[in-house]
């Protein structure tokens, strides 16, 4: 199948595996850091940035409209943490207002931009549902090196990424800088969201990002292996669901990268290795049987000493 | 009534409905629960559509309450195997979500659902699709619902009011009494799905997890009382209509969007301004009073 594809979905297609990989990373760190929904929060505030970035640069220019999606979603995260840091508003409600407030803005312009220049044609509303099919050869060698350099960065760090995440006051102690780490890895997060939401699209990105992450911690307690599953389920979950969509005229990709991303959960949730429910189910059923064996051992071994 | 008047009427009611239920969403802390059911009551939507083949709004509130209360479910019970809250509101969501625009991009689509209306809705239609009701005439079928579903939160708010507190405030105290908190959970999931079903039409799926979160936020800077916080967030609520509207015809743009932004702007008054929760009176108050305001930062409950 992928042979007859034109060598421009061939190119889409490793993009949105290794988009895949790369979200499938940084969402695990970003589920060991409690902060899962963030990328749903973040992703949303890009809108407006995309849409300022189009009208700087006056066309559909990838370079200029990524680089406004990371400024403004670099704006909502510093936002939520000064709600969060400064009032008594709890974290979730930031994210939530940062996100609601930040997209009506981004719809606000994005209405203004498309009745004005042509907008309408400029594919601007591809980037709330991602159609990985518009995007040209440039804009995809532009996203899969971005992805390859988030995921080298990922991989080259392990180590400090394994103590910064879990104690990082013993990673304080070996002189790894905590405030370092946490740009690092809220850059990480950023690029991911920004490269991805072409192919996915600004709503659905966080799925990407939340849920291979989470099927992964159902097949084992290894960080390492949280990780690298994290990242297979990720990339087979990018490049399955370009695939489905490119199956219809004009269906968006991203619902579709969704899907196979739940169905994978689906899978895992039920026969994962570590915790799914038939493990979980067939170690109940083992305990159970060896308890109700026991009693009956200890009954005679009381009855053993009652005779002596 | 004119036509902008219908409008304006259109997006006071869900300010007022959303701002009132939006508190009770605060002081539960559950704001993220309502983006996960604003998404999500798209799917109960398409569903209820597939089923009757009518955009009708009984139908539609129907498949939205199952969708809202399936979402809480499953959310819950994924939480109750082991998967964090906040990664557990992610996963159901947007799967579900997804499930809806499939759905839509594969099977539905048409002239009257479409993925862009469900998510900036299409307030510019409402004044033209009227229904007659006895003894008023006729009024736009949106703004019946909304009366309705504003009623009815009105209702259930104030005739359990001092239930609403107890669990909102103290769900320990509120158990040890017996009153029944899972079943009020899930009766609040279910009035939050409503009004975000009855909001959905006029301001779309998105803005209304800004007018649910945002002014509610706003009114929670200014008072530490539950009775004025729920007055004000629906002031705030309906204000931020008012405002979005004037800057939607000053700049010929998105109703819904312009709204969403408005509550930003009354929320950034809020933060700057607030005499004692905003940001410029932390940084002009003395630190060790600023210590104590904040240990005393809880909302009493009288």
């Amino acid at each position: 199948m992928i042979a007859t594809l034109s060598h421009n979905a061939q190119w889409v297609l490793l993009s949105t595996l290794i988009l895949g990989m790369a979200a499938g990373i940084v969402g695990s760190f970003a589920y060991w850091k409690r902060q899962s929904l963030m990328s749903d929060a973040l992703s949303h505030a890009a809108l407006p940035g995309v849409i300022v970035g189009f009208v700087l640069a006056g066309t559909k220019s990838l370079p200029i409209m990524i680089a406004g999606a990371a400024v403004s979603a670099l704006l909502g995260a510093l936002l939520i943490e000064w709600i969060r840091s400064s009032t008594r508003i709890k974290e979730d409600a930031a994210m939530g207002i940062v996100l609601s407030v930040f997209f009506g803005l981004g719809i606000m312009l994005l209405t203004f931009v498309n009745r004005s220049a042509g907008g309408s044609q400029s594919g601007l509303d591809s980037f709330i549902f991602g159609q990985a099919a518009s995007m040209v050869s440039s804009d995809v060698r532009l996203m899969t090196a971005t992805a390859a350099v988030v995921l080298l960065v990922a991989a080259l760090g392990y180590k400090e990424w394994k103590l910064f995440l879990f104690d990082p006051a013993y990673a304080a102690g070996l002189g790894l800088s905590g405030r370092l780490m946490n740009g690092i890895y809220l850059a990480l997060l950023v690029l991911v969201i920004v490269v991805g939401i072409q192919a996915v699209g600004v709503i659905l990105m966080a799925a990407l990002l939340i849920i291979p992450a989470v099927s992964a911690r159902y097949w084992t307690h290894s960080f390492k292996w949280t990780v690298a599953l994290s990242a297979v389920f990720g990339g087979g979950a990018g490049a399955a669901g370009t695939l489905l969509s490119a199956m219809g005229n004009g269906w968006p990709t991203g619902p579709f990268i969704v899907l196979v991303a739940s169905a994978t959960f689906v899978v895992s949730l039920f026969c994962g290795a570590s915790k799914g429910l038939l493990v979980l189910y067939l170690g109940q059923w083992s305990h159970r049987r060896r308890l109700s064996r026991q009693p009956a051992a200890g009954q005679i071994a009381a009855r053993e000493g009652a005779g002596q | 009534m004119s036509y902008s008047g219908w409008i304006l009427l259109t997006a006071t009611l869900v300010g007022i409905s959303c701002g009132l239920i939006g508190v009770l969403l605060i002081l539960r802390r559950m704001a993220m629960m309502a983006d996960a059911i604003s998404h999500t009551v798209l799917l109960g939507i398409v569903v209820a559509y597939m089923a009757t083949r009518q955009l009708s709004g009984v139908h539609m509130l129907i498949g939205a309450v199952c969708a809202g209360l399936l979402t809480s479910v499953l959310v819950q019970w994924f939480q109750s195997r082991g998967v964090r809250q906040e990664a557990s509101i992610g996963v159901v969501f947007t799967t579900l979500f997804a499930i809806g625009v499939v759905l839509i991009a594969t099977q539905v689509g048409n002239a009257h659902l479409d993925v862009k209306h469900t998510l900036m809705g299409e307030i510019t239609f409402i004044p033209w699709e009227t229904t007659a009701v006895p003894l008023i005439g006729e009024i736009p079928e949106a703004v019946l619902m909304l009366a309705v579903v504003l009623a009815i939160a009105l209702i259930a708010i104030l005739a359990f009011y001092k239930e609403w507190k107890i669990t909102s405030f103290d769900p320990a105290l509120a158990v040890s009494l017996g009153i029944p908190a899972v079943l009020m959970h899930y009766v609040f999931m279910s009035l939050v799905s409503v009004t975000t079903v009855a909001s959905f039409d006029a301001v779309g799926a998105i803005m209304v997890v800004a007018m649910l979160i945002t002014p509610a936020s706003a009114a929670y800077l200014w008072t530490d009382r539950l009775s004025v916080m729920l007055a004000l967030g629906a002031a705030f609520g309906a204000l931020s209509a008012w405002i979005g509207y004037g800057i939607a015809t000053w700049l010929d743009t998105s109703i819904s969007g312009s709204m969403a932004f408005a509550t930003g702007i009354l929320f950034a008054a809020s933060f700057l301004g607030s005499p004692r929760y905003g940001a410029l009176a932390k940084l002009r108050r003395p630190k060790a009073a600023g210590r104590n305001a904040g240990s005393e930062a809880g909302l009493s409950t009288d």
